[in-house]
């Protein structure tokens, strides 16, 4: 009871994170401890095997799969506020009270009766019980059940993988196609400079200066351009420095020969 | 014995308007595993309200069932991230009329 | 040759008809390469009609008095259920008068067109549907049943759209064409009521079983018959209110206007009256109407004629008011119809006389048709002005004449039924006079009023022939009647009464008449002995009852406000319905279909997440549903 009523707000406040956050890394955490919460409600309800299964396999496994796929994917994604269809929300909230309310209340219609407790079940323990109907009566649904984790991984492994349909270019190759991108659109045909370079700082989010001053984009790697980090604001070094360069000392000096 | 199924029906419907609710394909993939969970919960509740373990075999089941969806699913997930690089539903939307 | 026993001859009657109809159609299909010949074939149709006629009504002459009734049956035309429509024709006492008038006066028509429509290069073309004209009318006065009759009449209308619309190249033409078939298309209306009428009455339409049978039927059939008959008669008679047509007849060939529209299809509603005496007999309330009509038209055609200065109009309005006179003989019952019929047979002459010689006279001017143009042609058209006189000598009733006798006792008639409706008809002949004197003196007396460059002379033989055979036959008609033989011939079809004691001797009525007329044309000629101005004096310059004359009594405007507007608006609102409301409701209809199927577009937004709403709320109702059962 305790359990229950310890975990119960706690997975309920999860699941409407779930609903509401709006990084996806962080709605893993709150369905993590979703899943964590009803092991220990199904150990509280008699089910120890389950308890030991929905750890293993579902926060263990399921949820380890979720995460990895989210690091490939983009750990950053978030999703933007507005709704883009029109009147989804109202709907889905609509729809969910609705429905939530109509089984609350049906609930209480039609189940009846005391509770019987698996104390015999669990007679002889509760894996025993377990393995008793799981090769016994339902034998047949294990053999399928089997058969579809095969299948599944199988499928998998075919969505996953990725042929090279041509073959692999080589540094040869990548000097031509530098050439050609050169010829064609004036791009730069040797490497980017580095972060850094002929700045004031060198750490991976300052960009690159060319010598007249303007920042090199291609120089910070784009994932850091794409959270928007990237450090700027060195106008105030540049006009300082400038000035230094034309020799006006009316202004604070850094030394020199004044 | 109703509070656990109550938590049970009160965690699907949250599953349920979660998935109509968000775009990310993969934070609705995980609002369709709060719903199986719900049931598991529910099947668990019900193995004890009857004191045969039926239910928990059928809870067994559908776990094994869900981690099975869960890897194809994925793996069509990065699939389709990587010819279309985006995981937003609402960019399957062909059959606008 | 004349044998009465025979009946194998008059089994042929209908060859009266089929000569001439298949001689103008023929004509018409034949084409280009019967132009110079044409005509020609047209004449001999015509006088074959003549002949063959003639030989019937002798052959009937010496039959006895029961015997003269001749019906053929030729085949059976209509056999629907209870609707039976035989394909018969009746020579008898009355048809047989109208047939001779038809084929005679049309003959000497259609020798006179040889000449006067000479060097019209469509003439063959005319002859064609003079040819189609007499068969039709024809067909109309020998039908036994008022289906044929109806065909018959139907066929004169088409007939006379085309002849009057001959010229078709002049606008006016056409226009009086189509205004010709439409107010005649007004009186067809009752006609077609009647025919209805009667079958639903008695079952059937033939004239003999409905003039019969309508004695026993009750009087307000008889009534409802007598009056639809006589809104027929008065299209194709042009009585008032369906009279604005005639006037405007006049723009077709005068020798269409002479046949057509003096002589003899405007003579079919008082053949129809006629012939229908069974019906009127029967009502009091039709017969009445009958008289009115006749009566005011008289008096409007009289009022009409005096104020015309075109020769052809005059004369059409002179036509408008002796069909009146006819009418009005007709209306008085069997007291009269005999003097209708005689009135119909004299004034067939002499119209038909005075429009060729209208016809003459217009061919000596270059078709100039203004009478102030006219002036001294009795020197320059000897002939013209002789038979012309006669023509009208007979229709001012100068004692001797043909007019003299009919109109004569048609006034007596129409003072043994009524006084006031005998003033009428007093007053009429003195009009008649009095407009017919003015034409005379305009036309062929007085001093010369001719524009320049027109040298009247005399029309070729062609054309003078017919009018001395027609001018003779204007004074000797009368004969006809001297020896009462065209009410004892007419009495086994008509009935016939003895005619009311008027209170005064015969001779002193007659004295009336004629001192009646003699007033009329003193008037005129002391008017008209002067000069007269060569250009028409404007409307306003004249008396009202000139300019009332002059704009035929204010009828085409009548028509205009009357009908013509109103049914105007009415189309015009209908076709507004039909876009605004037929049209919009369709379109509309698509409209509101094609918005449904926006709407209905909707939920289809492509969106899975919009789907799986759908699916949830699916999923609700079924929970709902399965509450439901299970609870309940």
């Amino acid at each position: 009871m305790i359990t229950f009523w310890t975990l119960a707000p706690l997975m309920v406040i999860s699941a409407l994170g779930l609903l509401f956050v709006r990084k996806a890394v962080h709605a893993a955490l709150c369905l993590a401890v979703v899943m964590i919460s009803l092991a220990v409600l199904y150990a509280a309800l008699d089910a120890p095997f389950l308890f030991a299964v929905q750890i293993i396999v579902y926060t263990g496994a399921i949820m380890m799969l979720f995460l990895f796929v989210l690091m490939l994917v983009g750990v950053d994604t978030e999703d933007a506020v507005k709704e883009t269809i029109g009147g989804q929300r109202w709907i889905a909230v609509v729809l969910g009270l609705a429905f939530g309310i109509t089984l609350v209340l049906a609930i209480g219609q039609t189940v009846a009766g005391a509770v019987i407790g698996l104390n015999a079940a669990n007679g002889n323990g509760n894996p025993y019980g377990l393995a008793e109907l799981l090769f016994g009566k339902y034998v047949l649904a294990f053999e399928f059940t089997s058969a579809l984790l095969i299948t599944a991984a199988v499928g998998a492994m075919v969505l996953a993988h990725k042929e090279r349909l041509d073959s692999r270019p080589t540094q040869a190759d990548r000097a031509a196609q530098r050439m050609r991108d050169y010829a064609a659109t004036g791009r730069h045909p040797g490497n980017p400079p580095t972060p850094g370079v002929f700045a004031r700082h060198n750490a991976v989010d300052t960009p690159a200066l060319l010598p007249d001053g303007t920042a090199v984009d291609h120089s910070i790697s784009p994932s850091i351009v794409a959270r928007g980090q990237v450090r700027d604001g060195y106008d105030d070094d540049i006009v300082t420095l400038k000035r230094q360069l034309d020799g006006d000392d009316s202004d604070d000096s850094l030394g020199g020969e004044k | 014995m109703t509070e656990y199924l109550s938590l049970s029906l009160i965690l699907f419907t949250i599953g349920a308007v979660g998935v109509l609710v968000r775009r990310n394909a993969i934070v609705v993939f995980m609002c369709i595993e709060l719903m199986l969970n719900a049931t598991n919960l529910a099947f668990v509740s019900f193995s004890r309200q009857t004191g045969n373990l039926d239910g928990q075999v059928a809870a067994f089941f559908v776990m094994v069932v869900a981690a099975a969806e869960v890897v194809v699913g994925l793996a069509i997930i990065v699939s389709i991230y990587r010819t279309r690089r985006s995981i937003s539903v609402d960019d399957a939307s062909l059959l606008k009329s | 040759m004349f044998d009465a026993g025979s009946a194998s001859m008059f089994d042929l009657q209908w060859l009266l008809i089929a000569v001439p109809l298949v001689s103008g159609l023929g004509l018409l299909v034949w084409g280009k390469e019967s132009d110079a010949f044409g005509h020609l074939i047209a004449t001999v149709a015509s006088t074959f009609s003549f002949v063959f006629g003639l030989v019937l009504f002798l052959s009937l002459v010496g039959s006895d008095a029961e015997d003269r009734s001749r019906t053929s049956t030729l085949f059976t035309w209509i056999d629907a259920g209870r609707f039976h429509v035989d394909m018969s024709f009746t020579f008898d006492q009355l048809s047989g008068l109208f047939v001779l008038l038809i084929t005679g006066v049309g003959t000497l028509i259609h020798v006179y067109s040889i000449g006067y429509m000479a060097h019209d290069e469509r003439r063959r073309r005319f002859f064609a549907y003079l040819n189609i004209f007499i068969a039709a009318m024809l067909t109309l006065v020998l039908a036994a049943d008022y289906l044929v009759l109806f065909l018959g009449w139907e066929g004169v209308g088409l007939a006379s759209y085309l002849l009057i619309g001959f010229w078709q190249h002049k606008p006016s033409a056409a226009a009086a064409a189509k205004k010709a078939f439409v107010v005649n298309r007004v009186g067809d209306i009752g006609m077609a009521l009647a025919i209805m009428l009667m079958f639903a009455q008695f079952g059937t339409s033939s004239i003999d079983a409905v003039n019969t049978s309508v004695v026993g039927a009750s009087g307000s059939v008889a009534t409802a018959l007598g009056l639809l008959l006589l809104l027929g008669a008065c299209g194709k008679s042009a009585q008032v209110p369906l009279q604005s047509w005639l006037l405007d007849a006049m723009e077709g060939p005068t020798p269409v206007s002479a046949l057509i529209h003096a002589a003899t299809m405007v003579t079919a509603g008082v053949y129809l009256v006629v012939r229908s005496s069974g019906i009127y007999d029967a009502s009091e309330a039709a017969r009445t109407a009958v008289i009115i009509v006749g009566l005011v038209t008289l008096l409007t055609g009289a009022w009409i004629g005096c104020a015309k200065d075109d020769i052809k109009k005059a004369l059409a309005g002179s036509t408008m008011s002796q069909i009146g006179y006819m009418m009005l003989a007709a209306g008085l019952g069997p007291a009269g119809y005999a003097f209708a019929v005689f009135h119909l047979i004299t004034h067939g002459f002499f119209k038909a006389n005075m429009f060729l010689g209208a016809g003459s006279v217009m061919h000596g001017m270059d078709d100039d048709v203004d009478m102030r143009h006219y002036g001294a042609l009795r020197t320059a058209m000897p002939i013209t002005f002789v038979t012309f006189g006669l023509g009208y000598l007979a229709i001012i009733g100068f004692p001797g004449t043909a007019g003299f006798f009919s109109k004569d006792r048609i006034i007596e008639a129409a003072f043994g039924d009524s006084f006031w409706v005998g003033m009428g008809a007093l007053i009429g002949a003195g009009v008649t006079a009095f407009y017919m004197t003015r034409l005379m003196m305009m036309t062929f007396f007085g001093p010369k009023r001719w524009l320049e460059d027109v040298e009247p002379h005399e029309s070729p033989k062609v054309m003078t022939i017919p009018l001395i055979v027609l001018g003779a036959m204007s004074v000797l008609a009368g004969a006809l009647i001297i020896s009462d033989f065209i009410p004892e011939w007419l009495e086994p079809v008509v009935g016939s009464e003895e005619h009311h004691e008027l209170g005064i001797p015969v001779w002193l009525m007659t004295l009336i008449i004629t001192l009646t007329a003699a007033a009329g044309v003193a008037v005129a000629v002391w008017l008209y002995r002067r000069e007269i101005a060569q250009d028409a004096p404007a409307d306003s310059e004249v008396s009202f009852f000139a300019r009332a004359g002059r704009n035929e009594l204010y009828g085409n405007q009548l028509n205009d406000a009357v009908v013509v507007r109103p049914t105007r608006h009415l189309t015009r609102f209908l076709v507004w319905l039909d876009v605004k409301g037929v049209d919009g409701f369709v379109t509309g209809l698509a409209d509101r279909l094609g918005d449904t199927s926006q709407f209905l577009r909707k939920p289809q937004t492509g969106y899975v997440r919009s789907y799986a709403a759908t699916l949830f709320g699916g999923a609700l109702l079924v929970v709902l549903a399965l509450l439901a059962v299970t609870l309940a």
